[in-house]
């Protein structure tokens, strides 16, 4: 009896430490930060063991009773713990902190009655010099095992979630055994009612342990939402495609490009707001933008005879030409005889073409360092000039004048610079926030009328909204974005740190 | 001990010391594979000896330029656009632009020496009056603060420091650096900006060009000493300041703080006084090319106003006085033949070491041309894969310096491409042989192999980028044992110098020699004058640049 008593002893503490693992490897999984995460849980943890085992002198009678009860509570606890902290993460507003360190607490508490008990169950069958020997060297046995089997085996084999509900199955199994090992002792006190417990505890961790690969499946995609669909390095930059549901995302250098949920809002506004003030627009430059999004809004136009889209990157115009899913999503933009694809540097291109055209849309990424920098500078805007017939207008995108207030309008003071007049306009796209886009052209700007082509956000009404802007995004002083002083960049980099402080 | 073996345990030191110790890793790839480039010592070596075959044929022309760098490119511009044409540009290399040369590859264009321009003073008119020709300078050529072309300017990030490991925006150390260091930084910087603003009557204290400064005693007085003992004197002790003012002496002088006349050193602080409209004051004209565009844009100039009037290829070996005339002789390698020149006037506009060599006759010039002394350097350019990582710290810039470095840092010739993206790159980095008597480091560079140069090279730069020895497809060197004069005290003001820089009958000098020390503005302005004073003597009518 003594050897299946420390058998069980080995359990206990085995299921104690993988509870601690599972709590601190959650919390960094989640929360980043594991040395922090890590720390503050086995601290925690450790000081609810005391408070368990301060606890124990509480329990004066029916100790094997208390002992089985606690052995469920356990398993139950703690086999649900990693579940239940997910969908806290997932589905809750409530702190997920709090409901970790009070699951933490409560799971150590717990932990902490059961050596006290099972010492003083045995006390009377062991002297105190073996009692106390025995005990703790299966208790520490126990811990070893886990902890080399949790990273090895279990995280790997099992995932966070069912590992937890293994053990609590564990603990189940060794509050049955106690109630047979210890029969005789516990004759006088309803064993029924303890046996019928100790079989739904386990019927409940079963049941959770079976379901918990689509439990787990189900969490995941909805804390990374998104299943990646395609991902590929080209030598220019990381390009990833996620897709949850109906949204599908791209990724450039991790940075979001647009969500295929409200790109429309961003597209939109980025050619119509231009290209329907220009009824006899017939040459379209694009520049960036071989996602094919701002050429599908385009081609909405049958006046416009060509577009010509310049990216850098021949693995985003094969990507957004080839694969049916980016077909879908740009109407298959990228394949219309009207369209050229030339994958070349900009600025080369630019300099190196005299070709002219009545719109330019300009969908650079936003200027985070030098080399695109120089894609906003007077030195750019005095070359894109020179390629704008007479009359012509670009649209250029130019950050969030929201997050990034003093760089929109740097953009707008560089290109009033070189002489062109402005008219900037902002618009929500829920994925991004608030945008910012600037028409330039050598005359005044009026928005259109009205609008000839099918669109989902636009329409008169909301484009003369969109060139309003609202006291917290208004205009303020800047100095001229220069090849040689680059403020841009500056600027850019300390208003976004703020943002995502 | 022999010089062979001397030369070579001098060369062993030179490694040992640019390596700081490193033993060669055996696993280290093979080196990358290059030339020697831009420089041709074998024939400006055939001075040394006597034995050139005289000239079997005789060309007759008014007047001889002699030396088609800045100088002598700058004097044929001003006769050029004077609209004289009746002269003869004589150059030894195969291309006109001396230390304003570059070379090419598919990467990038590349300097093989010279690589900015500051913003040019408001007295060098000169400079300012090509840099409008040149359409660089946009509007008025003598405004307080014109406007430059943006494309010119060097692009931001300017300079970056490798200092602890780390790569910092900037040329002065900050990081690390005491309060009590900064303090003299500042207290140095206010000086240098006292120097700066003061004027003597109509001159500025130090001005660029050189001889339009003042000649106050106080001033002339600084010639006599060091800059470092200046320093020194002056209460200067913070390690770093001292390190900074060395390496622009360096940078600017192949000289280091120790040797370089308090005059010189002063002058590299205070003349720079240009402004532009939409550019800090600090800026510089740079292309990927360096400073060749505007040695390019001197020698279009002189081809639209005077036609082909160079002569490349051509080693001028002996030059003598005769009947209100000069007898010029050249050699020239291709087709191996000699021809003598009959000129009026000559512009001497090669370095004046050359005179003793070349000169018959004319012993004060002789006497003065051999009391300079010279910095050699060496310029490799390294072709790259792709940028190096320079993580963490401040991106790759256009001049990049290592702190206590035998060498200058490094130019990034693809800084000033207007390009979306940059892969490949060339560096060009640059290398006086300061620590050393120029004679001792001159000799020992042209003994030394390009794997010799290039392995020193490499190892200076690993120090700041591990992985360059993996990035580096190609890596050519060029040695230029002459490259420029060294302001050593006494040279500013004493009368060497001053001998050259006077007007003569039929010869003057047009050459930075004869400002002390090679900046573009001091090459040009002495060719600029050279040619005025003898378009003056012919009788010729012109519009002076100078004033």
């Amino acid at each position: 009896m003594n050897h299946a008593l420390l058998f069980s002893v080995f359990i206990v503490a085995s299921c104690g430490l993988a509870y601690e693992l599972i709590a601190g490897a959650l919390s960094s999984y989640l929360l980043g930060d594991s040395v922090t995460q890590f720390s503050t849980v086995i601290g925690t943890y450790l000081f609810a063991m005391g408070c368990g085992s301060w606890l124990s002198r509480f329990i004066d009678r029916r100790l094997i009773a208390r002992f089985v009860q606690i052995e469920l509570l356990v398993g139950v606890v703690g086999g649900f713990s990693a579940a239940g902290l997910f969908s806290v993460f997932v589905w809750f507003s409530t702190p997920f902190k709090l409901a970790l360190y009070l699951a933490v607490f409560l799971i150590g508490t717990l932990v902490g009655l059961e050596i006290p008990l099972i010492m003083r169950i045995l006390k009377n069958d062991l002297d105190f010099k073996e009692l106390v020997s025995q005990v703790l060297t299966f208790d520490y046995l126990g811990a070893l095992a886990v902890s080399i089997l949790f990273p090895m085996l279990l995280v790997p084999r099992l995932g966070l979630v069912q590992s937890a509900l293994l053990f609590g199955i564990l603990n189940a199994l060794v509050a049955l055994w106690a109630l047979w090992i210890f029969r005789d002792r516990l004759s006088t006190h309803n064993p029924l009612a303890l046996k019928c417990q100790a079989l739904a505890a386990l019927t409940v961790l079963v049941a959770g342990f079976l379901g918990a690969g689509r439990f787990t499946a189900f969490a995941e995609s909805q804390l990374y939402a998104d299943e990646i669909v395609y991902q590929i390095s080209s030598p220019y930059q990381r390009i990833v495609i996620t897709r949850w549901k109906d949204d599908i995302r791209l990724f450039l250098n991790n940075n979001l490009q647009f969500s295929s949920r409200d790109e429309y809002r961003y597209h939109e506004a980025l050619v119509h707001p231009g290209l329907s003030a220009l009824p006899n627009a017939r040459r379209v430059l694009v520049l960036g933008g071989g996602d094919g999004f701002a050429v599908r809004e385009i081609l909405k136009y049958p006046g416009v005879e060509s577009v010509t889209l310049v990216d850098l990157d021949p693995e985003m115009t094969r990507l957004f030409s080839t694969a049916p899913l980016m077909r879908r999503l740009n109407d298959d933009a990228l394949n219309s005889p009207k369209l050229v694809i030339v994958n070349a540097d900009a600025l080369q291109w630019l300099e190196e073409n005299d070709e002219s055209f009545d719109f330019i849309v300009v969908d650079f990424p936003d200027p985070s360092n030098f080399s695109v920098g120089k894609l906003y500078t007077s030195a750019f805007y005095r070359l894109l000039e020179k390629h704008m017939n007479i009359g012509a207008l670009a649209a250029i995108q130019s950050t969030s004048p929201l997050y990034a207030r003093r760089s929109f309008w740097c953009v707008v003071t560089t290109l009033e610079s070189v002489g062109f007049k402005t008219a900037p306009y902002h618009v929500l796209v829920p994925s991004f926030g608030e945008w910012g886009f600037i028409l330039a052209g050598r005359g005044a700007y009026t928005p259109p009328e009205k609008y000839d082509v099918k669109l989902r956000f636009l329409n008169e009404g909301t484009t003369r909204s969109l060139f309003q802007f609202p006291k917290d995004m208004a205009r303020v002083e800047s100095e001229v974005n220069r090849l040689d002083n680059q403020v841009l960049v500056h600027t850019f980099e300390e208003e976004w740190r703020e943002v995502l402080r | 001990m022999d010089r062979r073996k001397f030369l070579g345990r001098l060369a062993a030191g030179l490694t040992t010391l640019s390596a700081c110790g490193r033993s060669t890793d055996s696993s280290a790839p093979p080196l990358p594979p290059g030339d020697f480039i831009g420089t041709s010592p074998d024939i400006g070596h055939l001075l040394r000896v006597p034995g050139l075959p005289p000239a079997r044929e005789t060309q007759r022309v008014p007047v001889v330029v002699v030396g088609a760098g800045i100088g002598g490119l700058s004097a044929a511009w001003k006769l050029a656009k004077s609209g004289f044409r009746d002269f003869l540009l004589l150059e030894l290399e195969a291309s006109t632009g001396g230390n304003s040369r570059s070379g090419r590859n598919a990467v990038s264009e590349f300097p093989l020496a010279a690589h900015y321009l500051p913003l040019p003073t408001p007295e060098a008119t000169a400079t300012r009056e090509l840099l409008s020709e040149l359409g660089v300078l946009e509007g008025d050529p003598h405004a307080r603060q014109p406007r430059y072309d943006e494309r010119y300017l060097c692009a931001a990030p300017q300079e970056r420091l490798y200092y602890n490991g780390l790569w910092r925006d900037g040329l002065l150390p900050l990081l690390g650096v005491s309060g009590a260091e900064q303090k003299e930084y500042r207290r140095f910087f206010d000086l240098m900006k006292g120097f700066k603003t003061r004027r003597d009557g109509r001159s500025r204290a130090f001005a660029l060009p050189m001889a339009l400064s003042s000649d106050a005693p106080d001033l002339r007085a600084l010639d006599r000493a060091t800059m470092r003992d200046w320093m020194l004197s002056q209460g200067f002790t913070s390690e770093h300041l001292h390190w900074y003012v060395d390496y622009a002496c360096r940078d600017d002088y192949g000289t280091s703080s120790a040797e370089v006349s308090a005059w010189a050193g002063i002058h590299y602080f205070s003349c720079r006084s240009g402004e532009a409209k939409d550019a800090a004051s600090d800026a510089v004209l740079t292309t990927p090319g360096g400073n060749a565009w505007l040695a390019e844009g001197l020698a279009r100039s002189i081809r639209s106003n005077a036609g082909d009037r160079f002569l490349n290829g051509a080693l001028v070996f002996r030059v003598e006085e005769k009947d209100e005339g000069w007898l010029v002789d050249v050699w020239r390698p291709e087709g191996a033949r000699s021809l003598r020149i009959e000129a009026k006037q000559l512009i001497w506009a090669a370095p004046a070491f050359l005179v003793p060599y070349i000169f018959t006759g004319n012993e004060d010039a002789k006497r003065a041309g051999k009391s300079f002394s010279y910095a050699p350097w060496l310029v490799a350019n390294l072709t790259l894969s792709r940028v190096p990582a320079s993580r963490p710290g401040a991106p790759l810039s256009w001049d990049n310096v290592l702190y206590d470095s035998p060498g200058l840092g490094y130019v990034a010739a693809t800084h000033q491409h207007f390009r979306q993206s940059t892969r490949e790159t060339v560096l060009t980095y640059y290398r006086a042989f300061s620590r050393f008597p120029p004679q001792v480091a001159r000799q020992n560079l042209l003994a030394w192999s390009r794997e010799e140069c290039a392995e020193t090279v490499l190892e200076d730069l690993e120090r700041a980028h591990p992985d360059l020895r993996q990035l580096c497809t190609r890596l050519d060197v060029t040695r230029i044992g002459h490259a420029m004069a060294r302001p050593t005290p006494g040279s500013i003001w004493g009368p060497a110098r001053r001998l050259l820089a006077a007007d003569g009958t039929r010869l003057r000098f047009a050459h930075s020699d004869v400002s002390g020390f090679s900046l573009f503005e001091e090459a040009q302005y002495r060719g600029v004058l050279a040619a005025e004073r003898t378009l003056r003597r012919l009788g010729k009518r012109f519009v002076s640049s100078l004033v």
